[in-house]
This record gives C-alpha cells, sequence and structure tokens, in this order.
C-alpha cells in the first residue's frame, strides 16, 4: 500500500474548492511521505476537471467515467470508490467534510473495514510510523483531540473545508490520467433523489459575507431580526443566527451559523445576544474580529470577541445602529 | 402496513455544559463531566426518537431504543421510553470503555440482527461528545443497508421510505426502499416532553441488557482502530475591550466609533 490519494468533487466542470485545498495538503503531507499524491475523480462528463486537478498539485488522476456518476448518489459512488481502493490500495486518503464527504466518507471507511478520523482541522504525518495524525475540534470545539490510527491501512481523515489553502493554478504541471474501469449496475442505486428544493437567500450570501450581523435567543423572538437586516444592509453585510433562534422558528435555518450551521469567516462578526456556546463559536472561527453585544458580563462570548459592549441590546443596537449610519453615510 | 424502528440513543456529557466548567483530564485523555451536572440523551438522538413516534403513531408497529455504554444513568436513558418508546435494550460491558466508532457499530449491528424484525435504524445526524457522524453509517454498511442522513422528515408510502435531507439552503427528498438507516438532524422538529404517564410506564419497564458475549462477539471484534494521542482544551489568547458609555446606548454610539476607528467598518 502506498500513495496518498484525495477524494475529489467536480463541480460545473472543475474541481471543487475544497478538492484544491486537500490537494495542497496533500503536498504538504508529501514532503515527508514522498508517494505522490494521486486525485481520484467520478462522473459522467469530468471535461477539463484532471487537468484542473493536475494544476492544483496532483501528480496523478485515478478518473472513473459513467452515467450513473453524474451527480453524487452514495451508493454508485461508493461501489466506484470501493473500485478504486481496491486496485490502487493508496495508504492514506484524505476526503473533505462537504455535504459528500461527510456522506460517503465514513461509509467508505466501514466498506474497506478502516477506521476514520472526522472533522480534521490538520493533517500531519508521523515521520517514524508514516502513519497519518489528524488534529480535530471535539465536544462541540470545547476540546482537541490528537487521533492516530493503528497499521490497518487506508489511513482515512475527513478535513474541515478551509482548513488549507489552495494551490495558486500552475497550468505547467503535468500528470498523468489513469482510467479506471468500473461496472456500475443501475440496480445497485437504492438511495434515489427525487427532488432539490432550492432556498436562495436574498443579498449578500453568508458564507461570503465580509460583514455579519448575528442574533441570539436573548433577541427574544423574531422581530428584532428586522432590525439587525438594516445594520447587515448598512455594512453591506449579511445575516447570521445561533441554532436556538433557528430551532425556535424566529429564522429560517439557511442563517445559522456554526457546528452543524455554516461556516463563516467574515472581517467582522458582529453578535447581538449570543451566548457564544463552543457549538456556535466553531462556525465562526475564522472571523478576524468579533464584535459582542451581551446583557452578561460573564457571557463566553466575551472571551472570544475584540470588542465587547455589556448591555441591554434593545439599548445598544438602536444607537450603535444610528452611529454606524452616520459614520457609513457622510 | 406497521413499521418497526430502532432507534440508536446514547448518553453523553450534557453539550450546553459553559465552556467555563469545561474539565479534561489530560492525562486520562478523557472529559470531566462538571460536578451536579448529569449526562442528557444525545440531543438528535431525541429528535430520532421523537420522528419514530411520530412513524409507529401513524403506521402502528414498535420503536425500540437501543443504546451501548458503560456507566448508563438509568433515569437519563430512560427518557426515550418516558417518551413512548416500547422497549429499550441496554448494551453494556467494561470492554466497551474505550471503544471507538467502529467497535460501536460492530456492536450495534449485531445487537440489531439479535432484535431482528426491524424496518428502519433512526440514529442521530452525531453524537455531541465526538461529534463523529460515523455509527450511523457504520451499520449500514455492516447490515447492507441503504443510508440517508440529517433527514428532517421520514414518511412511510407504499414500500419504500420518502426522507427529506436537510442541507444548508433548502433540502433533497430522498426514496429507498427499508429496511434503511437514516440520521435525524434537530431540523426534524421538537421532541415531545414526557407526559406524566409515560413517567411512570417507564419506571414500571425493565430494560434489556446484553454485554458483549450475549452479542456473540469478542474483545477482538471490537478492539479500537483508532488512538487518541491527546486531548486538551484549546488557550484563546483573544483580550476583549469592552466600551463604556454614560449609559447603554451610549456605549453602543461608541462601539461604532471605536470600529470606524479600527478601520472595521
Ligand atoms: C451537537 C450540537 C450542535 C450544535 N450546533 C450549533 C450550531 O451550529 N450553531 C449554534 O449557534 N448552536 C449550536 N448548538 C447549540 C449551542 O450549544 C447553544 O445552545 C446555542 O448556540 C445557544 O444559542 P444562543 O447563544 O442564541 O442562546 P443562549 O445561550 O440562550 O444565549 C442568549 C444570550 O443572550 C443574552 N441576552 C439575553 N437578553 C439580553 C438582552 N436584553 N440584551 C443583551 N443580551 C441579552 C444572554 O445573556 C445570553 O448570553 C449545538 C448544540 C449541540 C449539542
Ligand atoms: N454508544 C452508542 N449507543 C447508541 N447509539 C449510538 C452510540 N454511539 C453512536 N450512536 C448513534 O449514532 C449516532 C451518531 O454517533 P457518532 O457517529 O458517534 O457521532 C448517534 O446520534 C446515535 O444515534
Amino acid at each position: 500500500m502506498s500513495g496518498l490519494m484525495v477524494i475529489g468533487e467536480i463541480s460545473d466542470g472543475k474541481i471543487s474548492s475544497s478538492t484544491c485545498e486537500l490537494l495542497n495538503a496533500g503536498q504538504m503531507l508529501d514532503d515527508t511521505l514522498k508517494e505522490g499524491v494521486v486525485a481520484a475523480l467520478l462522473g459522467s462528463d469530468p471535461g477539463k476537471a484532471t487537468q484542473d486537478a493536475i494544476a492544483h498539485g496532483a501528480d496523478k488522476v485515478y478518473l472513473v467515467e459513467d452515467p450513473l456518476l453524474k451527480d453524487y448518489q452514495i451508493d454508485a459512488y461508493l461501489a466506484a470508490l470501493e473500485k478504486v481502493c481496491k486496485d490502487t490500495s493508496p495508504s492514506i486518503i484524505l476526503i473533505a467534510r462537504t455535504l459528500i464527504g461527510r456522506d460517503i466518507g465514513p461509509r467508505l471507511a466501514f466498506r474497506l473495514g478502516v477506521a476514520v478520523a472526522q472533522d480534521c482541522i490538520e493533517v500531519k504525518i508521523d515521520p517514524n510510523t508514516k502513519g497519518l495524525v489528524g488534529n480535530r475540534p471535539v465536544y462541540g470545539g470545547n476540546a482537541m483531540a490528537a487521533v492516530t490510527f493503528t497499521q490497518l491501512k487506508p489511513h482515512i481523515a475527513i478535513v474541515r473545508p478551509k482548513s488549507y489553502a489552495a494551490l495558486e493554478t500552475d497550468g505547467s504541471r503535468k500528470g498523468e490520467v489513469v482510467t479506471i474501469q468500473v461496472k456500475l449496475d443501475p440496480a445497485l442505486v437504492k438511495v434515489k433523489l427525487i427532488k432539490s428544493v432550492k432556498e436562495p437567500s436574498e443579498g449578500v450570501r453568508l458564507e461570503d459575507a465580509q460583514v455579519v450581523v448575528s442574533g441570539g435567543r436573548g433577541l427574544g423572538g423574531p422581530e428584532p431580526f428586522k432590525d439587525l437586516e438594516v445594520l447587515a444592509k448598512l455594512l453591506k453585510g449579511a445575516v447570521g443566527a445561533s441554532r436556538a433562534v433557528c430551532d425556535a422558528g424566529w429564522v429560517d435555518y439557511s442563517h445559522q451559523v456554526g457546528l452543524t450551521g455554516k461556516t463563516i469567516a467574515p472581517d467582522l462578526y458582529i453578535t447581538v445576544a449570543i451566548s457564544g456556546a463552543s457549538q456556535h463559536m466553531a462556525g465562526c472561527s475564522g472571523a478576524k474580529v468579533v464584535v459582542a453585544i451581551n446583557k452578561d458580563s460573564s457571557a463566553n462570548i466575551f472571551k472570544e470577541a475584540r470588542y465587547g459592549v455589556v448591555g441591554d441590546w434593545n439599548k445598544v443596537l438602536p444607537a450603535f445602529t444610528e452611529a454606524v449610519r452616520e459614520l457609513t453615510q457622510s | 402496513m406497521p413499521i418497526n424502528i430502532i432507534v440508536c440513543v446514547k448518553q453523553v456529557v450534557d453539550p450546553e455544559t459553559p465552556a467555563s466548567a469545561f474539565k479534561v483530564d489530560r492525562e486520562a485523555k478523557r472529559v470531566v463531566p462538571a460536578s451536579g451536572v448529569p449526562p442528557v440523551v444525545n440531543g438528535f438522538d431525541e429528535n430520532a426518537v421523537e420522528l419514530a413516534l411520530r412513524l409507529r403513531d401513524a403506521h402502528g408497529g414498535k420503536v425500540t431504543a437501543l443504546s451501548l455504554g458503560t456507566d448508563f444513568v438509568m433515569d437519563v436513558m430512560k427518557k426515550p421510553l418516558s417518551m413512548g418508546a416500547d422497549d429499550l435494550v441496554l448494551l453494556r460491558d467494561s470492554s466497551f470503555s474505550n471503544i471507538d466508532s467502529f467497535g460501536t457499530a460492530v456492536a450495534l449491528a449485531a445487537a440489531i440482527r439479535k432484535i431482528g424484525n426491524y424496518d428502519l435504524i433512526l440514529c442521530g445526524r452525531q453524537a455531541s461528545d465526538w461529534d463523529n457522524a460515523q455509527v450511523p453509517l457504520g451499520l449500514a454498511e455492516l447490515l447492507g443497508l441503504p443510508s440517508i442522513t440529517t433527514a428532517k422528515s421520514i414518511q412511510v408510502r407504499d414500500k419504500t421510505l420518502i426522507v427529506e435531507r436537510a442541507l444548508p439552503d433548502g433540502y433533497d427528498v430522498f426514496e429507498t426502499p427499508f429496511p434503511a438507516v437514516v440520521t435525524v438532524s434537530n431540523e426534524a422538529g421538537q421532541p415531545r416532553y414526557p407526559t406524566l404517564r409515560g413517567i411512570m410506564m417507564a419506571s414500571r419497564k425493565t430494560p434489556i441488557t446484553w454485554g458483549l458475549s450475549d452479542l456473540g462477539l469478542d474483545a477482538s471484534a471490537i478492539a479500537s482502530k483508532l488512538s487518541l494521542l491527546d486531548l486538551f482544551i484549546p488557550v484563546t489568547q483573544k483580550q476583549c475591550e469592552f466600551i463604556e458609555g454614560e449609559n447603554d446606548a451610549d456605549a453602543g454610539r461608541k462601539l461604532a466609533l471605536k470600529l470606524r476607528e479600527a478601520k472595521l467598518i
């Protein structure tokens, strides 16, 4: 068994950003391993994605093409990945913790009879054993764990997106593309997608916003979110929320920031009446500056904030918003 | 058609323990539960129990709660029963003390086979201690069943399940034959509160308890494939600058000026 394999995702004929990040992570690990980095790509019409993977750090691409692999469906993807792994015996596999990765990653590991280190934010190679070590938040982000594997291979890590930067595209990189033949029987597909319902958000996308204004349970109801929207608009930002608020039905789940919500990395993150539970902070650890408005000076959010006001949002927020209006419109 | 459901529920350290009370024993590589804070049934597992009860109430059948652990707090573990589940099966064995996801899935799968006669296995989307989100996919693999993760609703239509999978911006609707493994997310809605009658009924029920040998397994079958090198609480070096004013409104104004000064707005 040798070689490091990144399981790639293709979107719009290109490899996804999290795949680019993992190819870079793979290259870093390969400084110690020196076995080369392979990208495994599945699809019905991969187009330029194979070259794209090479330009982003793959030394080799294993490609499986089949009409059944057009869109993600777990049963067909699993069968294809199982074949790729059995044919090529990688010693290490990296998978991005995306909607697809977290659905298929653990199942692939169980199918191969091995363990997986979930949700790693850092992966390393133990120089002595050449085994994989993963660092990962646990207990909702309250603690960090370093985990490693027994000798059984492959070692599989599922890596949190945005933990690594992507390499610059280098069109001069060369690599081999090897097609792997897999016979996929349509009867294999048990779980079928019958409908996809998108609920697109208006205005700036939460994940891309430079400024995010989030509200928590301390707001007491849905109405104050209108005020947060006004503030967010002034700052050309987006509105986020804690899970408590989404569970209460005050705003849609598409606003949830956190471990089981969206991951954001704005320049400025303003929280209003949010306590700063570790599971919430897990979704905004990439924020450059956190600002907290909370009436409880001992709230955890102040341990994560750069600037804070201890006070009642009913009083603080209107004055703050008004001052922001004056400052940004003059 | 009646539908028999097995719901996997895990006892976990209360995830709402405030960060300031959260402690780890780095030497033993274990979390030390805050004193006076009892464990809870993993929140997403309560969501799964809720969906199971709704399906049973609509179609008939039986809901069996299944848990694996070492030191169960009986009042906590009876919660699924007091919500309305029919049976509780506890897998308890000293060999489970350092079990990983792989071993957990192997033991739970053996118990599920032993219980038998199931149409649907429900789990939480992840356990709020290790946030692994692995065991249910392991069960699907070991039992050879289809899997769907992070459901917000489940319906039975003829011989298939219709499952809505919660996504960050919307949802997907899947169809699968059963039996199947489905993990449930909090988007499924608030779990019901146990009624007094439910609590009374639960207190009279004795859980079925099985050890490793009852499952026909030995220690090697559940041996860890992962090992823990270190467990620690990360230190944050952030220093909060508190903005004060004559009153709350004044502090709000001064906060805006501060952010302007720092070129953040
Ligand atoms: C496995 C798991 C996953 C989770 N995932 C997420 C996630 O993705 N995102 C998430 O957010 N949470 C998540 N949670 C929930 C998380 O643990 C907290 O319960 C939640 O974040 C709390 O939301 P909150 O801060 O709005 O509410 P609370 O904790 O109730 O805090 C409300 C705050 O408002 C303040 N307040 C009240 N009144 C006022 C006032 N008048 N003026 C100013 N301040 C006031 C209070 O002092 C308090 O600090 C998860 C939990 C688990 C177990
Ligand atoms: N020890 C356990 N006993 C019963 N169910 C479990 C156990 N561990 C995990 N599960 C189930 O699997 C889900 C995901 O757990 P995990 O993979 O550990 O994050 C949980 O929400 C439970 O439904």
